[in-house]
Formats: structure tokens, sequence, C-alpha cells
């Protein structure tokens, strides 16, 4: 069972700095065998591409266009805007003015950044560990490591144990309980495996010991793979609202963005907390639809900001051996 | 950093085990911090499994429970909620199935066959974007679309006519849920078939061309067959995760509903269990589940491996 996950290094090589070589782009050239595409055939396929890139712009873009409207274009349109006429920030101000949101956003951002820091240590760590053939037990922790991706307590148990150690209420509740992803170990050892063995055995020759080794040479050769995996945590974090139901649901100080979403945009209501703030009235009755779209657009600007950095290293090839073909 | 050591490079394993573990040290100590954390919050829950032959009082704990064999199974069983939760699953499960399913392999089938690279990265970032937004997100841009107030409606009633909320129409919400897994997951779930049409030599496609296949036979006998694995790969994946459909899309979306269409076997144990601090019970509905997937699981590897393929994994 350990062995059927194999995860292919990127087709492309690397040498040790971890630098992709220049490639050229070239012109896409149809093959001399291949027959000419029917007009047809073309437009058929350009309409469904099409739609595809329609179903996920189109959506994001009428959120950001209403974001930025004044509530007389809202009104014209009787709902969402689809094109800028009057642009304004206002929704944004208002928002940011907004103790509950600016609160939600802090959390967010720190529950994010240290849950990834402590995922990616402990993933990290572990993924080394594991990666050297031949030692002791990394059979036999590998076991138990992937046991778990088949057999698990479920939401009860894992519920009762957390709160019995205290959790309730707590932020550690929130990172620790979920902050192993044993396939991202998995996919981090399959890479730490594949580093060059005669670079590790001339560093090892030289005296350098397994810290020293993880640290100088098997990290900065899989810079792609940390920087996916570091996403894939991150996501994560920045996307969790069902731990924060579970553990701290009363607690509006510690509601984390995704949160404010759902209670607010999503369910319609008003924030509590809100009501004190100079802004109380907008966020405590049904707000405005720009003010609603800002917060929409809040919690995707983060995940657009990181993205297109990451969108190279997809194609790197992280997950296209992650199925055996 | 301190633990700079000089043994030998060989890691041979004659060696005994004090040595080795002298050698190993230091990747032991490596693995300590996750180990740590997936014993303490996967495997001690498995023991707090017992509490499913239990009433489980939080007052005194798991130790001083009072035991009560299989009763919480035999209310479970007997309880219509808990059966609608089921057929819901499993219905949900066959629709994902039939209409998901397939679409994933159509667009790598499509994005594979466009020449140039540039506009095929194009495509794929932007089909892989709704698979990082959370289902809080998802579901609002849904809501913002075809809910009472969404555009969809918006347009229907500046043009007079009726409108139509399918956001909280329980007997439409099979549909729902599909169509927003297919646009949060479908894009994301192109990358393995992708993959796949990439490992298919080339060479073959222009020996069949030269022998004069036209482009369906090259599809049918070289491209299906060099992706076959994957597909029956994902497939068999598909069957043993039967259980699954979700669970935060759920939640969120129970309220609009109704628990009649919206409660799932994952749901269940929070609705019956947590939120009503009846916790042996939603535990008892949680090991149901749990062992009837690990059976599926173990079916659909058995499957898997009467077709030839190498066994499944899956998170």
């Amino acid at each position: 069972m350990t062995e059927t996950l194999t995860i292919e290094r990127t087709k492309e090589k690397r040498d040790v700095t971890g630098r992709k070589p220049v490639r050229h782009r070239k012109r896409a050239k149809r093959p001399v065998w291949e027959e000419p595409p029917t007009a047809a055939g073309q437009t058929a396929k350009g309409l469904t591409l099409g739609v595809v890139v329609a179903v996920v712009l189109v959506p994001l873009w009428i959120i950001v266009v209403t974001s930025l409207s004044t509530q007389a274009a809202v009104n014209r349109a009787g709902g969402l805007v689809i094109w800028p006429t009057d642009v304004t920030f206002e929704a944004y101000r208002v928002m940011l003015g907004d103790s509950t949101v600016r609160n939600a956003l802090l959390v967010s951002l720190g529950i994010t950044a240290v849950g990834t820091a402590v995922s990616m240590v402990v993933s990290i760590l572990c993924a080394y560990g594991l990666s050297r053939s031949g030692s002791v037990a990394h059979r036999f922790i590998l076991v138990l490591l992937i046991l778990t991706m088949f057999v698990s307590g479920g939401l009860i148990p894992t519920f009762l144990v957390v709160t019995e150690l205290g959790g309730y209420g707590q932020w550690w509740a929130l990172i620790l309980p979920g902050a192993v992803s044993v396939f991202n170990i998995l996919v981090l050892r399959a890479f730490y495996s594949d580093t060059s063995t005669d670079l590790i055995e001339a560093a090892r020759i030289d005296g350098a010991g397994d810290w020293r080794i993880l640290w100088s040479i098997v990290l900065p050769t899989s810079r792609a793979v940390t920087a996916v995996i570091a996403l894939f945590y991150g996501v994560g974090y920045w996307n969790s609202f069902f731990n924060v139901m579970l553990y701290m649901p009363t607690d509006s100080e510690k509601w984390p963005l995704q949160y404010v979403l759902l209670t607010y945009v999503n369910r319609g209501n008003g924030l509590p907390g809100s009501v004190n703030s100079g802004f109380g009235s907008q966020f405590s009755q049904t707000a405005p639809l720009s003010l609603q779209m800002a917060v929409v657009v809040l919690t995707i600007v983060p995940l657009l900001l990181v993205y297109p950095f990451m969108q190279k290293h997809f194609r790197t090839g992280v997950l296209t051996g992650a199925v055996k073909g | 950093m301190s633990s700079v050591s000089t043994e030998p490079p060989a890691r041979k394993n004659k060696l005994s085990l004090r040595v080795r573990l002298r050698r190993d040290r230091s990747l032991l100590l490596m693995t300590v911090p996750a180990v740590a954390l997936l014993l303490v919050f996967n495997y001690v829950p498995l023991f707090g499994l017992l509490t499913a032959f239990q009433d489980y009082n939080p007052l005194v704990g798991v130790w001083n429970s009072e035991w009560v064999g299989f009763d919480q199974f035999v209310t479970l069983f007997g309880d219509s909620l808990f059966w609608g939760s089921l057929t819901n699953t499993l219905y949900l499960s066959f629709v994902q199935l039939i209409l998901f399913f397939p679409i994933p392999i159509a667009l790598a089938l499509l994005l594979n066959s466009v020449l140039s690279e540039r506009l095929r990265n194009f495509i794929q970032s932007i089909a892989y974007l709704p698979h990082f937004f959370s289902w809080v997100l998802a579901i609002t841009i849904f809501q913002q679309m075809f809910g009472g107030a969404g555009l969809l409606n918006q347009f229907l009633r500046s043009n007079d006519m009726s409108t139509w909320d399918i956001m909280t129409n329980p007997d439409t919400f099979v549909l729902l849920i599909t169509s927003q897994a297919i646009w949060k997951e479908a894009g994301w779930s192109i990358i393995v078939f992708l993959a796949a049409l990439a490992a298919i030599n080339t060479d073959l496609y222009e020996s069949s061309a030269v022998d004069g296949a036209g482009r369906w036979r090259r599809l049918w006998h070289i491209t299906l067959p060099g992706m076959s694995g994957v597909i029956m790969l994902m497939l068999v994946l598909r069957l043993g995760n039967a259980l699954t459909v979700g669970f935060e899309q759920f939640l969120i979306q129970r309220e609009a509903v109704g628990h009649e269409a919206a409660d799932v076997l994952d749901t269940f144990a929070f609705y019956y269990g947590i939120a009503t601090n009846n916790y042996s019970y939603g535990a008892a509905a949680g090991l149901f589940k749990s062992v009837i997937s690990l059976l599926l699981i173990w079916g659909a590897n058995k499957l898997a491996h009467a077709f030839g393929e190498d066994g499944l994994y899956r998170k």
C-alpha cells in the first residue's frame, strides 16, 4: 500500500541551484501528419473553452464592479452592476473602517501565517526524516502516517479530544488538529528522496549532518515544491471556517474573514460588535450591496496576489505524477 | 543545526540497531512533531470512537460514562432522519458520478488539442482558480448569480418574467450541489487527465496517421486506451468515496433548503451529535460511515486489481 503513490519529479531537468534551464518559447505548430481542423470543430472548441473561462471570470468581474459602484448605480441596475459607470472606493473605505471586518482580516492573516509556518516546519522535517532510504524505523513511521488517511475517528471523537485538551475557544484549536497533511508530506518526501545522492554524500563526507543537508542542499533544490505545498496549506487555513464554528462560535472577536463572509454576505445578517463602531448602522442592517461585494473581494484578493507566482510552479509538475498513470 | 554528525555515508542495514539509532537520531527527531500531532489528533480520536458504545456525558468524560453496548446503533437504524441522510448521500454521489465525472476528461481532451502553449496555460490557470476558493465564497458567488436577489432574477424581473430561485428550492438542490461542485472542482480535476495525456507517446499518433487513421480513430484507439488507467483509477476512487459528498457545502446551505434535502451522512454527526450535545449518537453515525467507507475503499481496491491497476491511494 505504501508505495502505490509515485510522484515523478518534474520533467524539466534542474541544476543544483534549482533554476530551470532557459527554454525558448517555440511557436505552436501543427504536426505535418495531422489533418487541418474543420471550421465547425474549431468554433465548437473555442466556444466551449470560452465558456469555461467565462463562468469563472464573469462572476468575479461583476462582483468587483459592483463593489466599486455607488448606491445610485446599484439602484439603477436593480442589483449587481455589470459595467462600471461611476467608480468609487467608498465601500472599501467603510469596510476597512469597520472594527469587526478589520479584526477578522487580522485574524485570517494571523491564522494563515502562523498555521502555514507550523505546518511547513512540521511537514518539511518529517518529509526529510523519512526520505533517506534505509534509515531506522522509517517504514514503520510511514505506515503510521498513511494509515491516518484511511481510518479516522471522525468529527465527534476529534471534537471531544480537542475540547478535553482545553481547546474550546483557543487559537491552537484552529491550527493544530489539522496542521499535518499526510498527503503533503508524501509529496515533499517524494521530491526529497530524489535529491541527488552524490551531492548529499559529498556533503556528508565534508562533515555535514542531516540538519545541515536539509537546510543547505535539499531545501534549496526543491523550492518549487515547497512553494506549492505552502500554497496548499495557506489556502486551507485562509478558507477554513468550520473549525471556528466548532470551537469558537460565540466569540466574534476571533472570527476569521470567511465567517464574516458567511454571516454578513451569505446569510445577510448584521455583524455583532459592529453596532458600536462608527459605521455600525451599515453593517448591522441589511447592508448596501457594494459593501457586501467589497467583503467578497477582500476574501479573494490575498489568493489573487500569490496565485500568479504559484501558477508557474504548478507547471513544474508537482501534481503531474500525483496519480500513477 | 547543532548536531553535525560525522558518520560514514554508507547506510547499511547490517549495522546493529544501536549504531543505526545513533546514526539516524536526527532523522528520527525530525519526524517527532508530525508523529506527535497525528497521534494526538488522529490516533487518540480512534479510541474516542468507543463513545459510540456509551451514553457519553461530557461532565464525567469518556472513562466514567455509562456503557450501553449497541443501543446507539439500534436508535440510529430506527431513525428516519438517519435513513434520509444516507439516501441523500447515495443519491448525490450517483448524480455527481454521472454529471461531474465525464466533464474533466472531456475538458482535458479539449485542452490538450489546443496548440498554443500560452493559451493552454492561460485557460488552465483560470480553470484551476475556483479550486482555491472556500465553499463560503463559492456559494456566495452562486447566490449572487442565481439567488433570489441575484443576477439571473434581476434580469428576469427587469423583463417582467417570473423569478426563479434555485438557491432555496429543495427539489432542485441535487442539481445545485452538483453544478457548484463542477464549477469549483472540475477544472482542478483536469490535472491528472492532462498528465495521462502528456504521457502518451506522440509517435503512436504520427504512425497511425500515416497509416490512414483519422482523428476519431486516433482518439478511440490511442488516446482513450492511453487514459484508461487513470480514468479507471479515478472512477474506482469515486466509488470508494461514495459516502463522502462534502461537508461545508451542505452545512452552509442547509438553512436555505431545509434539512430534508441538505442532510448527508457527514453533516448528520454534526447536527444530531454535537449541536444537540448527543455526542454518542453522532459518534455512532460517524463510526457507521467510517466502517462502510473502509469496506467500499477495500472493495474498490479489489476492483482496481481486477482491472489490472496497481491499486489506489487517496487522501
